[in-house]
């Protein structure tokens, strides 16, 4: 906890001396600038809890924001820019998480819950679909009527407790 | 099969505690170093102490030391200093990094503090840090015989990460080949 | 004296909360009307206690009582007087007595007004209650225990976070915390149904108003957490994606199919055990979220004190509740039968259709904010996982769900055709068509978001108004009387999905048209953005009750100008810290928004943002609570009213 603490004020030490994008920072090429733009609003601050570096004002987000910048004008790609950055700092400062085997769950996840839920959606339809509701036998037809007529009772709620 | 149905979302929720549990035990804001075991990457960095010859790469490894970074602007770093003095009167080869700073402002620390680093080198622009994927002041990499990094610390050293988790690691690799 | 006073009545309250929960299961089980009585009685004394600790602490608050320690520590004098009260639940010790509150306040509610209630369903829905109420009194009194003093004390308190020091954060924690605990209701009547074996049309008529008004504060605070890191964060975002943020939107999702599904319970018989498991997870969700962010497993832009210990103790409180109920589900829930017959295409089938998506975007932010999580543990990489994943999977989700919002609500119960639904939707899918169109041949392919967006938006719209505009046509011989007559619930739905249709709107809007700029002025200085043009006037030191500022008062002329936008750079000393208030100029066509940063010798730093259309994000979510408000009030939906078409049957289960 101490250590936290330390860090942030490590941290805090560190901001305030600038302001997220600043004018002297800028590319003189329009393109090239919003090239920039772009990629530095999906590269995660690691100083700052949760935002990218475009939105941040610590020192050191405004120092990859420079060098995407540099990377960008000698005629990196944005992936280049990027894996720049990633050799350096890891995954975590993508903001958008790299396709690997370990992220499957996450990328796919979503579509295999909505595959999953259609099945089952699908599933409880067919069991349920009027001829197969008809299918009930003598049996479970009287049980049926039986229980509707107790209902009646029950539902207009004058009679509270529970009698079966 | 269908009372399996209805157990999926215990069995979920099991798994789902289970990684929650053991996570608490860590921290979040902690990010992994990309260059355990890997050499330092090339620098050659101006000397923070006047007349010195400064620091550079080539000057790691050969015995497991200590790369320091530090700042004069950094709180953190004040508490820290006394524990890297003593290192070095325990004989711990400690090299320092000026992070983000003048070099005046990083000579007036070891002056005022006292200075524990046998090399020490001031990266003005922050460069060298960010290769090294420094994230803020103090961090401290321990490097081996090789000139690799073996372990990163973030944040001051304590006596018990000392006691604890670094020295343990100094003298394994000591004994290494 | 009133921090002990509090003490005190929050652990008379712990001791009825086990009276609460003892005696009605107890009494319930054994048709021991005695017993449930007791039960309801400790449920209305418990929340009078519990009303007496909230006001000690606001009142130690509000007199700027530094002898206790969490009032030193998180207000001071200088603080105006709403933001010394609101402090009460600015630290994490207050919000959740707030918690407490609202919960006690809840269970009150459930004894007092829960008299049309089966006695035994009500008994248990207390006993279930009460528990719940015991784990979140014992984790207050163990672990956060607000009334510590403090000896000596100090003359003056730690101010509280000045980002916190806003009128929309005044409200923001209490709406959520309505919402969070409001989906408590639905859980303690979720696992009565369990304990009781049965869930009919009775249950969930209960329910659904429970729901429904959990439901309505968290999309109002919700929305007012949006609107609040726009103007106050100052750098004009209003979605983050942040682990904060995801915690009270997956109960949301959820709680939205919730509302959904217990309608088709109500009025059909079906998705029965879907619904209760539903109502379980919705509430686990506000557990897990919440609750995780503050243990301090992920981080987020919005701090919170972060203590393990306290997250072992609430690990501890979701395995009681969540685990509990879901094992309790798997022994009873495979019982329970429902025997509706199920029409794919139908307004079942539709709801059913909703179900699956909400469920499935709920699963994505779940994988979005937890995966990193488990990643770490598997191979001990960091990820993060930020807004352009959202955008590569919520989006795509959210699109056809959006799609079936207008449809769904033309369909009928039982059995429909979906040739004759279009039919009755004719005129807003060729208005929406024609909007796509245009937008298309005015924006090209580059413009395809944007003119989805468009279309999407118009078909929500004119969808929702098709609704009323539909019953009011056919009976426009009487028009008076057919407004009249129409059900506040049919109002409710056609503002709730009109305000989806405005959020939609909005959030178009900003996407594919906001521009910003950066600039370096000087007093007298102009700058043209966004067929405006910006002067520098004014750059002065000027004081607030408890900071000093720099203010940067801008003089726009131009594009529905003249006017004056002022923003300025707090710094409160007291808590050493520093703020931005953004200077906003509010349209309906646009907010032209600015923020002042640091001053150096060519000037102070001005970034400006041009935000199109972006208020109606927030007027979407305002108009979608404001239609489940007008829901809530139909008297269909008052509690215990019979409704004409009562459920089939009840669902009797077999006794295991």
């Amino acid at each position: 906890m101490k250590r936290i603490l330390l860090i942030t004020a490590a941290v805090t030490a560190l901001s305030g001396t600038a302001w997220a994008v600043e004018p002297d920072e800028m590319l003189a090429d329009p393109k090239l600038e919003a090239r920039a733009h772009d990629l530095s609003r999906e590269v995660r601050c690691v100083v700052c809890q949760n935002q990218s570096i475009d939105d941040s004002d610590a020192a050191l987000a405004r120092d990859l924001r420079i060098i995407i910048r540099e990377r960008i004008a000698a005629g990196d790609s944005d992936d280049q820019a990027l894996a720049f950055l990633t050799s350096r700092y890891g995954s975590f400062v993508q903001l958008n998480p790299p396709m690997r085997a370990d992220t499957l769950a996450l990328w796919f996840g979503p579509l295999a819950v909505l595959l999953l839920g259609a099945v089952g959606t699908f599933v409880y339809i067919r069991g349920r679909s009027p001829d197969k509701a008809a299918a009930l036998s003598a049996v479970e037809e009287a049980e049926l009527a039986d229980l509707l007529k107790h209902d009646v009772v029950k539902s207009d709620g004058t009679k509270r407790n529970e009698a079966g | 099969m269908k009372r399996l149905l209805f157990l999926t979302p215990v069995a979920l929720f099991v798994v789902l505690i289970g990684v929650f549990f053991v996570s608490l035990q860590r921290d979040p804001s902690l990010l992994p170093s990309m260059l355990i075991g890997k050499p330092v990457p090339a620098f050659n960095l101006p000397p923070v102490r006047p007349g010195d010859q400064g620091f550079a790469n080539a000057d790691l490894g050969g015995e497991p030391m200590l790369l320091n970074i530090y700042a004069s602007w950094c709180a953190a770093c004040r508490i820290e200093h006394p524990m890297l003095m003593r290192l070095r009167r325990e004989g711990v080869t400690i090299h320092g990094l000026d992070w983000k700073d003048e070099p005046e402002a990083g000579f007036g620390v070891l002056q005022n503090q006292g200075d524990p680093y046998a090399r020490v080198g001031n990266d003005r622009s922050g460069r060298v840090g960010i290769d090294l994927g420094v994230s803020g002041a103090p961090e401290t990499f321990v490097i081996d015989k090789a000139g690799k990094v073996r372990y990163r610390h973030v944040g001051a050293i304590s006596i018990e990460d000392w006691d604890q988790k670094i020295r343990p690691l100094m003298e394994r690799l000591k004994a290494e080949l | 004296m009133s921090a002990e006073v509090g003490q005190f009545a929050l652990i008379l309250a712990l001791l009825l909360a086990l009276v609460q929960s003892a005696a009605p299961l107890w009494g319930a089980a054994r048709g021991d009307g005695v017993l449930m009585a007791v039960g309801r009685a400790a449920a209305r004394l418990q929340a009078g206690f519990v009303i007496l600790a909230f006001a000690c602490l606001a009142y130690a608050y509000v007199t700027s009582d530094f002898s206790v320690a969490l009032v030193a520590a998180h207000s001071n004098t200088a603080q105006p007087l709403p933001y010394r009260f609101a402090a009460t639940w600015g630290s994490h010790e207050g919000s959740m007595l707030l918690w407490v509150l609202i919960l006690a306040i809840f269970g009150g509610g459930v004894a007092f007004f829960g008299g049309t209630l089966r006695e035994t369903l009500q008994a248990r829905v207390l006993g279930v209650q009460g528990l719940i109420g015991m784990a979140f009194l014992s984790f207050l009194i163990f672990t956060s225990n607000p009334f510590l003093r403090l000896s000596p004390a100090p003359l003056e308190g730690t101010e509280l976070n000045p980002l916190l020091q806003d009128p929309g954060l005044v409200v923001h924690p209490p709406m959520l915390y309505l919402g969070y605990v409001g989906f408590s209701m639905a859980f303690c009547f979720a696992v009565a149904a369990l304990i009781e074996g049965r869930v009919d049309a009775a249950w969930a008529r209960w329910v659904r108003p429970w729901v429904l008004a959990a439901w309505i504060p968290l999309t109002l605070g919700i929305t007012m957490g949006s609107a609040w890191a726009y103007y106050e964060l100052g750098w004009g975002g209003w979605w983050f994606w942040d682990p904060v943020e995801n915690a009270s939107l997956m109960p949301w999702l959820l709680g939205t199919a919730l509302l959904h599904s217990a309608l088709v319970l109500e009025r059909r018989g079906a998705l029965v055990s879907w619904t209760i498991l539903l109502a379980i997870l919705t509430f686990s969700l506000s557990l897990v979220g919440t609750f995780l962010v503050r243990s301090g497993i992920l981080t987020s832009v919005h701090a919170f004190a972060v203590d393990p210990r306290r997250g072992v103790y609430v690990l501890g409180i979701i395995v009681l509740t969540t685990g509990a109920s879901l094992a309790l589900y798997a022994w009873r829930a495979p019982a329970i039968r429902s025997g509706a017959v199920f029409q794919p295409v139908s307004r079942e089938g539709g709801i059913t259709l909703n179900n699956l998506f909400l469920t499935a975007l709920c699963a994505t932010v779940f994988l979005g904010t937890f995966s990193p999580v488990f990643i770490e543990m598997m191979n001990g990489d960091k990820i993060s996982v930020g807004p352009p994943y959202y955008a590569r999977t919520f989006a795509p989700l959210a699109i056809p769900l959006l799609l079936i919002a207008a449809f769904g609500p033309m369909l009928n119960w039982k059995r429909d055709a979906v040739r004759q639904t279009l039919t009755r939707l004719r005129i807003p899918a060729v208005i929406a068509g024609l909007v796509l169109l245009v937008a298309l041949l005015l924006g090209g392919l580059k413009g395809v978001v944007t003119a989805g967006g468009l279309g999407l938006a118009a078909w929500l719209l004119l969808g929702s108004a098709a609704i009323l505009g539909r019953r009011w046509w056919a009976q426009r011989a009487y028009l008076g009387r057919a407004i009249r007559t129409t059900p506040r619930a049919m109002v409710g739905l056609t503002l709730a999905h009109a305000g989806v249709g405005l959020l939609v709107l909005g959030i178009t809007g900003v996407t594919s048209w906001h521009s910003d700029k950066v600039v370096s002025m000087r007093p007298g200085d102009s700058v043209v953005f966004a067929g405006r043009t910006l002067t520098l006037t004014t750059l002065e030191t000027v004081n607030g009750p408890n900071y000093e500022a720099r203010q940067a008062r801008l003089k726009v002329t131009g594009q529905g100008a003249p006017y004056t936008l002022i923003s300025e750079r707090r710094f409160f000393p007291s808590a050493q810290s520093q703020t931005t208030e953004a200077g906003i100029h509010v349209r309906p066509q646009g907010n032209l928004y600015v923020s002042v940063g640091e001053e150096s010798a060519t000037g102070v730093v001005v970034r400006m943002w041009d935000h199109p259309l972006i208020v109606w994000i927030w007027l979407g979510g305002v108009t979608m609570a404001l239609g489940g408000a007008v829901s809530l009030s139909d008297r269909r939906l008052r509690l215990g009213a019979s409704v004409k078409a009562p459920m089939a049957q009840p669902q009797p289960v077999a006794a295991e």
